[in-house]
């Protein structure tokens, strides 16, 4: 894999900030974008511009066979069964919402349980605790082991008849703890449960087979995969989709209007009310191109290298604290002696250094972690050891400079 | 080493009131509490000021967050300590808009609260320093 010539790809690596060559340690936040995303995105304004699925018009059409061909190929990047399967929306907070809304709503009755973990995001949280408040269904959390992993013995334990729901991040955004989801699967289903996977954190990162893992929803995000931002995807499987009822109604997503009654679209349609994101599919379609283009094994190999090199090289640095387990994604939160991360991350910017402070929409997690916030870096495939490098040198100098004022 | 760009924010006096916060702590007895927290970054202040006569006659806080919040509480207490609502409504008022990079027209003294100045040129850390201000207003205007 040669990082070099991808980072050319980047036009926005290549500036100065603050005096300084940029090093982007956020893309767990959101990834940059190559050029052939915002020429895709640029080409279909310029050219093809219609709305899809209505027009009789030439550009209608090309518009229709670009956002659907989006959605074939979305289909094939994570290997669903069919196209049905693949919604287009804003990104995983409406893809985990709209199962929530749907799926949570019809079938969940008082006594019944949803199993999430404190690890979650608030997007895979909240959405729980709104359907478990509809519903009467009980909200429960699977612990976490002192290393920030959950223990399989553990759901083993916990998931029973009356769970209905299990939910968790494929990886957690903030500790960069990896999760073993076609074992969770297993038991989920097992007990008759189904398992709904927050994976914006995963899918950028490595080959996501659905229907190897099993689960029965996966929800993802555009932009932290070098697409734009406002495109996301909800992977269900179909048999769960068909009996589920539309989130959104009005345009788009009807078969027939009368005066007192509708009727709904097929699949994945019926979920799509309004127009959808037409130029982020396309932008979606271009982004996973390029990373098929490197290889998804290609990315999570160099990421499990400069994992491993970020790791070895932040035990150099006096007074820094780690959080999460040793086998990881490339991402690490920290915090650095007495100094609070907003500080560091000022003080990292100075030097160019891009990096996340504050609680990093997980606050149940900042609990357990038994901290307010934290710092945290993450690398993509554009990132190299020089980075991680100048990581630690920032890091120095901040508490050089955090050292001599205080 | 140079810090330039650092030194233009982390000032002597700021540092100086994050180690050692003036006013931190609870008031004994009647006081006007205000919790305000800045739910993008996890500060959080408790503000509580003893207020008579139209005159804040003490304030203190609690909370957590950066050097810059936390220092900003202390003198922004130490300032207000004895000055007339209104008096500690126009000091808000200027130090919004220092921190907006605007020309301050007012003979209103900020005391150590003028070192945040350099704050204006880190946009990102602005609400960090007008948290324990907006908290003041809060309790005056809601009281």
């Amino acid at each position: 894999m040669d990082v070099k010539a991808i980072r050319q790809m980047f036009p926005i690596l290549d500036q100065e900030v603050n005096g300084h060559p940029l090093v982007y340690l956020d893309s767990s936040a959101t990834s940059q974008k190559p050029i052939s995303v915002i020429e895709a995105v640029e080409n279909y304004y310029r050219f093809d511009n219609a709305n899809v699925h209505r027009g009789v018009h030439t550009l209608g059409s090309r518009a229709t066979d670009q956002y659907e061909g989006a959605r074939e190929k979305v289909r094939r990047f994570i290997n669903a069964r069919s196209t049905a399967e693949i919604i287009f929306n804003r990104g995983t907070t409406t893809g985990i919402n709209s199962v929530a809304l749907s799926y949570a709503r019809e079938n969940l009755k008082p006594g019944n349980e949803i199993l999430i973990t404190p690890m979650e995001h608030h997007s895979n949280i909240i959405p729980w605790q709104q359907a478990a408040k509809v519903t009467g269904a009980t909200l429960n959390y699977i612990p976490l082991q002192d290393d920030g992993t959950v223990a399989l013995e553990d759901i083993r334990k916990l998931v029973t008849e009356n769970t209905k729901v299990v939910a968790i991040a494929h990886v957690s955004n903030v500790l960069g703890t990896i999760n073993p989801i076609k074992e969770i699967a297993k038991i989920a289903h097992e007990k008759g449960a189904i398992l709904v996977v927050d994976g914006a954190q995963g899918v950028p990162h490595m080959k996501v087979d659905v229907q190897d893992l099993d689960c029965d929803f996966y929800a993802f995000s555009g932009h932290k995969m070098l697409a734009p931002t406002g495109i996301g995807v909800l992977y269900g499987k179909r048999e769960l989709l068909e009996n589920m009822e539309p989130v959104e109604f009005g345009g788009e997503m009807i078969d027939f209007v009368s005066l007192q009654e509708s009727t709904w679209k097929e699949l994945p349609w019926k979920f799509e009310g309004g127009t959808p994101i037409i130029a982020g599919a396309i932008g979606l379609a271009a982004a996973i191109d390029f990373l098929e283009d490197v290889g998804m094994d290609n990315i999570l190999e160099h990421e499990q290298k400069l994992a491993d090199y970020v790791m070895d090289r932040l035990r150099t640095v006096e007074d820094i604290k780690v959080y999460g387990p040793e086998h990881r994604a490339a991402l690490v939160t920290f915090n650095l002696g007495d100094v609070h991360p907003h500080d560091v991350a000022t003080a990292l910017d100075s030097f160019g250094i891009a990096v996340r402070a504050g609680h990093h929409c997980a606050q149940p997690l900042m609990k357990w972690l038994n901290v307010t916030a934290t710092a945290r870096a993450s690398f993509y495939l554009y990132n190299t050891e020089d980075d991680v490098e100048k990581l630690v040198d920032g890091l120095l100098k901040t508490k050089e400079f955090f050292g001599d004022v205080f | 080493m140079s810090f330039n760009n650092l030194e233009t924010l982390y000032r002597q006096v700021i540092m100086d009131h994050y180690k050692n916060p003036r006013n931190r702590g609870a008031l004994q007895g009647d006081a006007l509490t205000v919790d305000m927290n800045n739910p993008t970054c996890g500060d959080r202040i408790q503000l509580q000021m003893q207020i008579e006569d139209g005159v804040v006659k003490d304030a203190k806080f609690e909370g957590e967050g950066c050097s810059i919040s936390m220092s900003s509480a202390s003198m922004m207490t130490q300032a207000i300590k004895g000055k007339k609502i209104a008096e500690a409504l126009e000091m808000s008022k200027v130090f919004s808009e220092m921190m907006l990079g605007e020309e301050v027209d007012s003979n209103t003294d900020l005391g150590d609260a003028q070192a945040l100045s350099g704050v204006s040129q880190f946009p990102a850390r602005i609400k960090c320093a007008t948290l324990a201000w907006k908290a003041m207003e809060k309790g005056v205007n809601d009281k």
